[in-house]
């Protein structure tokens, strides 16, 4: 296999193509979760992986979060990389006691004696048309919690680089894989591998408006940019993927170029990531801002299950380049 | 409330830039201190303060050129209550002609209720513009009262500040680029003006210098090299000195009528190396000693070639001393620094055959002259200063 060449991928293969490769490196790693092994993941992301590493390595649990994630935390402290998979980030909740009690603060609570290098990977975000208890996106939640990682991956070598990253750190890693990005295809080098997990990345480069979002919520910002381009307004947007420890450099430097932010968060606006956004924005750049830093997030309801008003619920790309213009060429 | 003001530095200084605050909201100050730098076609300026009491708000930002007169700052007196903040930029003062002296106005009685609160963000009072074209702004020099805004709510942004500063740029070609070029214009206009409005008489004569010279060189020899006394020093006091006897030189000429000035500020016209000359003042040249006089123009020759100039300095002068015999020059022609009314010219203390008493001696003679207003004085008076200076310098140790 040549250096350079090109595979086509889904979001989902690339993921599994991680965890296999992961697998295949390091003896102490297995997946555990809801129907991984026989049923081949709720999202099929594991499919295939029980025949290949056997049932000691791709283990199903009862449907009991709190429980199979004490389990994840107590290998890691075992010794061992397990990869704990939780089927959506509501579903979390149920284990939220071991990840922000257990998992966040075991190295604190142990004096520095125990880390827990444990890796949960979950689905977040709508789309799907999952609903009120599948959809949401509470990642920048976790965001709030000191002692844990949060990542979130959008783009396939994200997808494909991030979790082995996640499993060489000591600490707790939170993947969030967007479910609306599992069917997503695309080119990867045959020989992609691990990639940071502590830096955003600039996705398109641009002058007049930073436009900063991660996850799903990228894909539609680019694509509004390309729009926008087209009309003479040159958007940077940048990719955050990690939204714990939160990389504000690479924004800041943005938007003293700009001058002007706009944060696209699927997440509810009260007390989100995006508001924290805000607030370093204010912190670290006030005096670079030629306009008021403008959010879209999600609608502050429970997601809808009917397709358009899902639709309505989450950020579009319709809402971004009406909003970019007004305040790029605002008159008044 | 004191007003802190743009200062005229100068006859025909109509706007400054203001470089930079040395003081915050809330500091205190002292009549004397030093609290601002503003940059002017002679350079950058420190500028003092003239009152006591508390900072209160700041309402011209460094970067910003505004007329001379524009309130800069605002100052709460000891014992006035903290009032609501004002409109950043206040409509002109209706400025006269010399310095804007700083005016305490004590508007309230002295059982005044406390203010009522005034929101600063009411529509109109505040400028609404975004924080990075506020810094731009600075850093084009940019007349805030100017611009219109267009963006969100009106407010200025970035796009409004290029605009203007275009405009600006475009409405001023004859910007001063070089700082020597700015002072070229100021001189010009200063001394047109004179020639333009004052109506010079000239008078001149010669001063035996054996006296002085050689009690100099008496006094030199007790001192080290540093400390040495030049000769334009007792010159100097003796021409403070002069002033006494005949005072009407020493004041400004303003509304058309004769201002005299107690104090005496004898302007020390200074060459610079690049060009141009100033002429700041020695505070109270009659008071100080001759080492004190020597010390005070040291510093002021230094500093004046560091660009460190006080703002007193700069206005203060009631009357101006041009030395030019080191350059060979016998006579000077004075023209007079509006609205001074007098100048005194010296030049080269040459050795001269001297006739006194049907004898011939070798002297060392200096020519000095006099140019001064005629609207203020007459030869007459002209002459007396003249003989007083001579008689000064006949005694050099009572100097």
């Amino acid at each position: 296999m040549s250096k350079n060449e090109m595979i086509q991928i889904t979001y989902r293969e690339a993921v599994r193509e991680a965890i296999r490769e992961a697998l295949r490196r390091d003896e102490r790693v297995f997946l555990l979760g809801e129907d991984v092994g026989r049923y081949g993941g709720c999202f099929a992301v594991s499919k295939g992986l029980l025949e290949e590493f056997g049932p000691e390595r791709i283990i199903d649990t009862p449907l009991s979060e709190s429980g199979f994630t004490g389990a994840g935390i107590g290998a890691a402290l075992g010794g061992m990389r397990p990869i704990v998979e939780i089927m959506t980030v509501n579903f979390s909740l149920l284990a939220a006691d071991q990840i922000i009690n257990n998992a966040a603060t075991f190295l604190h609570m142990s004096g520095g004696c125990f880390n827990v290098p444990l890796v949960i990977r979950m689905s977040t975000g709508g789309g799907k048309q999952l609903a009120a208890q599948h959809s949401h996106s509470l990642e920048g939640w976790y965001a709030h919690i000191p002692g844990i990682k949060v990542l979130t991956p959008a783009t396939l070598e994200d997808a494909r680089g991030m979790l082995w990253s996640a499993l060489e750190d000591p600490d707790p890693v939170l993947i969030f894989e967007h479910q609306s990005l599992l069917n997503m295809e695309g080119q990867l080098p045959a020989n992609a591998g691990a990639v940071d997990i502590d830096r955003a990345q600039i996705r398109r480069p641009g002058s007049d408006l930073s436009v900063i979002t991660y996850g799903a919520s990228l894909f539609k910002a680019l694509e509004a940019a390309e729009i926008l381009a087209g009309e003479g307004i040159e958007v940077e947007v940048i990719d955050l993927r990690t939204l714990r420890p939160l990389d504000d450099a690479t924004f800041l430097t943005s938007i003293a170029s700009t001058h002007r932010a706009l944060i696209v968060d699927e997440g509810w606006r009260s007390g989100g990531i995006s508001a924290e956004i805000c607030a370093r924005i204010m912190e670290g750049a006030f005096y670079e801002l030629d306009a008021p830093v403008e959010r879209i997030c999600g609608a502050e309801v429970p997601m809808p299950y009917a397709k358009h008003l899902e639709e309505a619920a989450m950020p579009q790309v319709e809402a971004i380049v009406t909003t970019a213009k007004r305040m790029v060429r605002s008159n008044g | 409330m004191a007003e802190f003001c743009m200062p005229s530095l100068g006859a025909d200084m109509k706007e400054g830039i203001l470089v930079k605050w040395k003081v915050e909201p809330g500091d205190q100050v002292k009549r004397g201190d030093i609290i601002s730098e503003v940059e002017t076609q002679k350079g950058i300026i420190e500028i003092e303060v003239f009152t006591d009491g508390t900072i209160e708000q700041i309402l011209v930002h460094p970067g910003e050129k505004v007329p001379v007169g524009t309130v800069l700052a605002t100052i709460r007196v000891p014992g006035e209550e903290a009032k609501a903040p004002r409109e950043e930029r206040p409509p002109e003062p209706t400025f006269k002609y010399k310095f804007c002296m700083i005016s305490a106005q004590h508007k309230e009685g002295p059982a005044k209720r406390p203010p009522e609160p005034t929101p600063v963000t009411t529509a109109g009072k505040r400028l609404k513009i975004s924080p990075s074209a506020r810094k731009l702004a600075a850093e084009l020099a940019v007349n805030l009262s100017t611009v219109q805004g267009t963006g969100q709510g009106n407010a200025i942004t970035r796009a409004d500040i290029e605009r203007a500063a275009e405009a600006q740029n475009a409405a001023a070609p004859l910007a001063p680029v070089k700082p020597e070029a700015g002072m070229r214009q100021a001189i010009a206009t200063a001394m047109a003006r004179s020639n333009r409005e004052i109506p010079h008489y000239y008078l001149a004569t010669h001063i035996d210098m054996s006296n002085t010279m050689r009690w100099l060189a008496s006094e030199n020899k007790k001192r080290s090299i540093k400390e040495r006394i030049l000769p334009v020093v007792p010159l100097i006091k003796a021409t403070a000195l002069a002033l006494g006897k005949v005072p009407e030189l020493n004041g400004f000429w303003i509304d058309d009528r004769l201002q005299l000035q107690e104090a005496v500020h004898v302007g020390f016209a200074i060459s610079l190396r690049q060009g141009g000359l100033v002429a700041p003042a020695i505070h109270h040249a009659d008071l100080k000693s001759l080492p004190e006089l020597m010390e005070a123009l040291h510093d002021l020759i230094t500093r004046t070639r560091g660009g460190r100039l006080r703002s007193s300095e700069l206005t203060d002068a009631t009357i101006t001393v041009t030395c030019l015999g080191d350059l060979g020059v016998e006579t000077v022609y004075g023209v007079i620094y509006p609205p001074q009314v007098a100048l005194v010219g010296f030049g080269k203390i040459m050795e001269q055959p001297w006739a006194e008493n049907g004898m011939l001696g070798i002297r060392p003679v200096l020519t000095t002259s006099l140019a001064a207003d005629h609207r203020a004085t007459d030869g007459h008076r002209g002459a007396q200063f003249l003989e007083a200076l001579n008689q000064y310098l006949q005694k050099p140790e009572e100097l």
